[in-house]
């Protein structure tokens, strides 16, 4: 009963199988069935798995299933096999459980959309290249499941292909990732020179027996951490996140927040031990997580569209995962990774909903005192910003509490204090997009107006339930201050992940810590209330006095401009060149030659053939006469 | 007395054959041909194999040289055919076949190493006996060959009936 | 006796004025006959082989050379009697449409 975790991939493998091969004929209706069924009985899988992992001791971790061996070249070998321990746990069922609830919202919110077969089969297929990334025992198989996922993103959020800014969102996407990719390779490849393997357990123990000089280590781990900044849209990376935002909101829900840009901080937490080996990697891990969280945070208060501000806030708390695991603390950072999928999923869910409600709108400057005709999405969307601004009791406090509590102990205070703006900042721009959504004056355009309405079960349900766990489920976490015990997910992912050293803080520290990021959160959310509710006119005042900061925040520190100029357009201009002088000239031209070289000897040798029987018995004769000549001779 | 029979016959035959080629004329030619093959017919009989040289010169000078004079009185050409005019082809083609020959000599060479061999003549039953035995199919699908060649030069030669 | 390798000479003699002959004449009659001529030169040379290995197959080797020669010039005269009738000429080099 134990082993079959390695089905979890494979149900919605099968899936997409069948909806690729038979979709265009399956009925609308059963295509929705399977596609949802197939996630859910992989999070019932996981769920079993999961509980009897529970009862193996630890000692025997990871559980690993091997299904054949897929690549021997020499030395090197690459199994596809499976491992299952906590951390793998947490990651399954976060994706199939998580994934499952998108599923069954996409059935409504996707209704009336002409691809939505497509859509399916592309959302399993997703599911399944995420759950190979989280289950994979070696780093080969994590890299397919890594390309796999950037593949569906590409795919999802260029799902509107017909619109030009979908299909080059999509593109940028998958560009941006690639160029992450490269770095992450180059890891693999550093870490299997010096250990002769890429299985994880392999790797571990090479690093813990002493195998792995440091400067190596910190090689690896740093390019290996430019794949996850790729991944995850770290700096400076990150620049294909908001524009992704193009595709579905479902998508933005399933990959940009619960999922895909977490594989960065799984594949982190799950090198862990390189990354406590080198320290300076996790320094740097961890300098870069604060730097973004900060800076996506800054540009998060100054947007317009609904899905922008939820997109640089993923990037600002994906940079609050990194901290934790670069400080040390990886059960916090990977702790964060699973209250964030449940409220930063529910926040996208919800401004679907929102979205759907008002037939597509998303400036949030056309809404406005909504909150009276969506009666489930407004509550909903409420928890799921008062759980990312960290008010005590939701989730989302203990998970960041556990990373900013952690970055002090350690000594960063650099850090702690750019985690702690960055908490004030995320309060503040949660409640500006509440308040200036839900609340205040309707700025609703008429034809809107006249067609709202609260969306249909399917998707509200979802939304219940994912608002449901952003309550409950930090309290599997409770912060060290009331007991060791208390902190079940750390004490459930111990064998996997060893902490680096537990910095060790007086009760009263802790206490005091706790009190200053929830006087933090309420400060946010209260200059939020005064901004946007009492005093609406102090905003533009802001706006007017400090011209020149509002427009570089509100263009985003013109870093795609930047990055256009100084990277892409040389590029495409070089190969335009490249492609003038080199393929069409040289490459085109040695084609063409060949061939006409070949046309020209053949008009030679065509003169041979006079049409005259006795030139041709000419020939004959010196045939036989050659032929007998050197049977002879 | 062989030795005499054999250059006689040997030095007609080349004879024959250099006429043949000389000659403008094709009707000489073929008859020329026809003093060639009688005269091989009695090689063959001085080889030892006078069932053979029988049926060369019954059919080779007999039947087929005929039906190269039927077609040469068909063909009814007022004036002869002179020589090839392209000089270099007979060249070469005398070259060639000069090293042929010199490459023949070494080949047979090996092969006529063995001297005269036994004496006395194949007797018809001898030759019988194979034909019917081991080579009993080459004979069946001969003589379906032959039908074939002349339900074959019957349906090329005939008239096309006017529609 | 007569030593077969004189035979021998005399086939490949006539088997080499064979091929002049073909290289020489212009017109397909003659040439055809030429052909004939070596056909002739090989049966000397396997009746020749015949006596000096004491192999009788040779013989019916022979015997069926000449029969499918007999065959293969009906074939063959009754082509060039076609070809006469179309081209009104037997010229081997009026004979052209296999240029190229």
């Amino acid at each position: 009963m134990r082993d079959i975790f390695w089905l979890i991939p494979f149900i919605p493998a099968l899936s997409t199988l069948v909806l690729v091969l038979f979709g265009s004929k399956l009925p609308k209706k059963y295509v929705s069935w399977q596609a949802c069924l197939s996630v859910f009985a992989s999070f019932i899988i996981a769920l079993i798995s999961f509980i009897s992992l529970l009862k193996t001791p630890p000692e025997n971790y990871p559980l690993v299933k091997s299904l054949f061996t897929w690549i021997s070249a020499g030395s090197f070998n690459a199994d596809l096999s499976f491992q299952f321990d906590p951390l793998s746990a947490v990651m399954a069922l976060v994706v199939t459980g998580v994934g499952f609830l998108i599923h069954v919202y996409s059935v409504g919110y996707m209704a009336q959309d002409k691809g939505y077969t497509r859509y399916f089969t592309y959302l399993n297929l997703f599911t399944f290249a995420m759950l190979i990334l989280v289950l994979a025992s070696n780093m080969i198989l994590m890299f397919v499941g890594w390309e796999g996922v950037g593949l569906c993103s590409y795919l999802l959020i260029g799902f509107w292909f017909e619109k030009h800014s979908a299909a080059s969102a999509g593109k940028k996407a998958f560009i941006v990732n690639r160029i992450g990719d490269a770095g992450f390779i180059l890891g693999i490849l550093f870490i299997f020179l010096a250990v002769g393997s890429s299985e994880f357990t392999a790797v571990n123990k090479a690093i813990s027996g002493g195998l792995i000089t440091q400067s190596l280590a910190t090689l690896a781990a740093i390019l290996l951490f430019v794949g996850a900044a790729g991944k995850s849209a770290q700096l400076p990376l990150y620049v294909w996140l908001p524009d992704a935002m193009e595709g579905p909101t479902p998508v933005s829900a399933l990959i940009h927040a619960a999922t895909m840009v977490t594989a960065g901080v799984y594949m982190v937490a799950r090198m862990n031990l390189l990354f406590t080996f080198s320290g300076t990697a996790g320094n740097i891990v961890a300098l870069v997580g604060a730097l973004t969280a900060i800076f996506a945070a800054t540009m998060a208060l100054t947007q317009n569209d609904i899905k922008r501000v939820l997109a640089y806030s993923t990037i600002s708390h994906l940079g609050y995962m990194f901290i934790g695991c670069g400080v040390g603390a990886y059960a916090a950072g990977i702790f964060h990774l699973y209250t964030h999928a449940f409220f930063k999923s529910l926040l996208f869910l919800a401004a679907g909903s929102v979205m759907h409600a008002l037939s597509g709108e998303l400036d949030m400057r056309k809404m406005g005192g909504l909150r009276k005709y969506l009666p489930w999405t407004y509550p909903t969307f409420l928890i799921g910003a008062i759980a990312i601004s960290g008010v005590p009791f939701l989730s989302g406090f203990f998970s960041k509490d556990a990373i900013l509590t952690q970055a002090y102990a350690q000594g960063q205070y650099f850090i702690w204090a750019l985690g702690l703006a960055g908490a004030i900042l995320t309060a503040f721009y949660m409640f500006r997009l509440i308040f200036l959504t839900f609340h205040g004056a309707e700025r609703l355009n008429p034809e809107a107006k006249h067609h709202l309405h609260e969306s249909p079960k399917v998707m509200t349900i979802p939304l219940a339930i994912l608002a449901f766990f952003s309550v409950i489920a930090g309290y599997i976490g409770l912060p060290v201050v009331l007991g060791k015990k208390a902190n079940l997910f750390q004490n459930f992912l111990e064998p996997v992940i060893k902490p680096a050293s537990e910095g060790h803080l007086s009760m009263s520290m802790e206490w005091t810590l706790i009190l200053i990021s929830v006087v933090v959160a309420l400060l946010g959310i209260y200059i939020a209330y005064v901004f946007y509710l009492k005093k609406p006119a102090i905003p533009h005042d802001i706006v007017r006095r400090f011209p020149s900061i509002y427009k570089l925040l509100y263009n985003k520190y013109y870093v795609d401009e930047i990055y256009n100029a100084v990277i892409v357009n040389p590029l495409v201009k070089g190969s335009e060149i490249v492609y003038d002088h080199f393929d069409l000239a040289v490459i085109d031209g040695a084609i063409n030659g060949s061939a006409s070289a070949t046309g020209f000897f053949g008009r030679i040798l065509s003169t041979l053939q006079t049409g005259f029987v006795k030139d041709y018995a000419l020939v004959f004769l010196l045939g036989a006469v050659i032929i007998l000549g050197i049977l002879l001779f | 007395m062989a030795i005499f029979l054999f250059f006689l016959l040997s030095i007609i035959c080349v004879g024959a054959v250099l006429g043949m080629i000389i000659s403008k004329n094709q009707a000489y030619c073929a008859l020329f041909l026809v003093l060639a093959f009688a005269c091989l017919g009695g090689l063959f009989g001085l080889l030892g194999a006078p069932f053979m040289a029988v049926v060369q010169i019954i059919i080779y000078a007999g039947a087929i040289m005929v039906l190269f004079i039927f077609v040469i009185m068909m063909i009814n050409l007022r004036e002869g055919i002179s020589r090839e005019k392209k000089k270099w082809t007979i060249a070469l083609s005398v070259v060639l076949a000069l090293v042929l020959f010199i490459e023949l000599v070494f080949a047979a060479k090996g092969a006529a190493a063995l001297g005269s061999g036994p004496e006395g003549s194949v007797s018809p039953a001898e030759i019988g006996q194979l034909l019917f035995t081991k080579y009993l199919y080459p004979f069946e699908i001969t003589s379906i060959l032959i039908i074939a060649a002349l339900v074959g030069a019957i349906v090329l030669v005939k008239k096309r009936e006017k529609e | 006796m007569i030593p077969t390798s004189y035979f021998f000479i005399l086939s490949i003699i006539l088997f080499v004025l064979g091929i002049i002959a073909f290289f020489i004449k212009r017109d397909l009659i003659t040439q055809f006959m030429a052909v004939e001529i070596m056909l002739n030169a090989a049966n000397l040379a396997f009746i020749a082989l015949a006596k000096s290995h004491h192999f009788v197959d040779a013989q019916v080797i022979v015997f069926f050379i000449i029969t499918v020669a007999a065959a293969e010039a009906v074939i063959g005269l009754a082509i060039i009697l076609l070809i006469f009738r179309q081209k009104k000429s037997i010229k081997s080099q009026d004979i052209r449409s296999m240029k190229g």
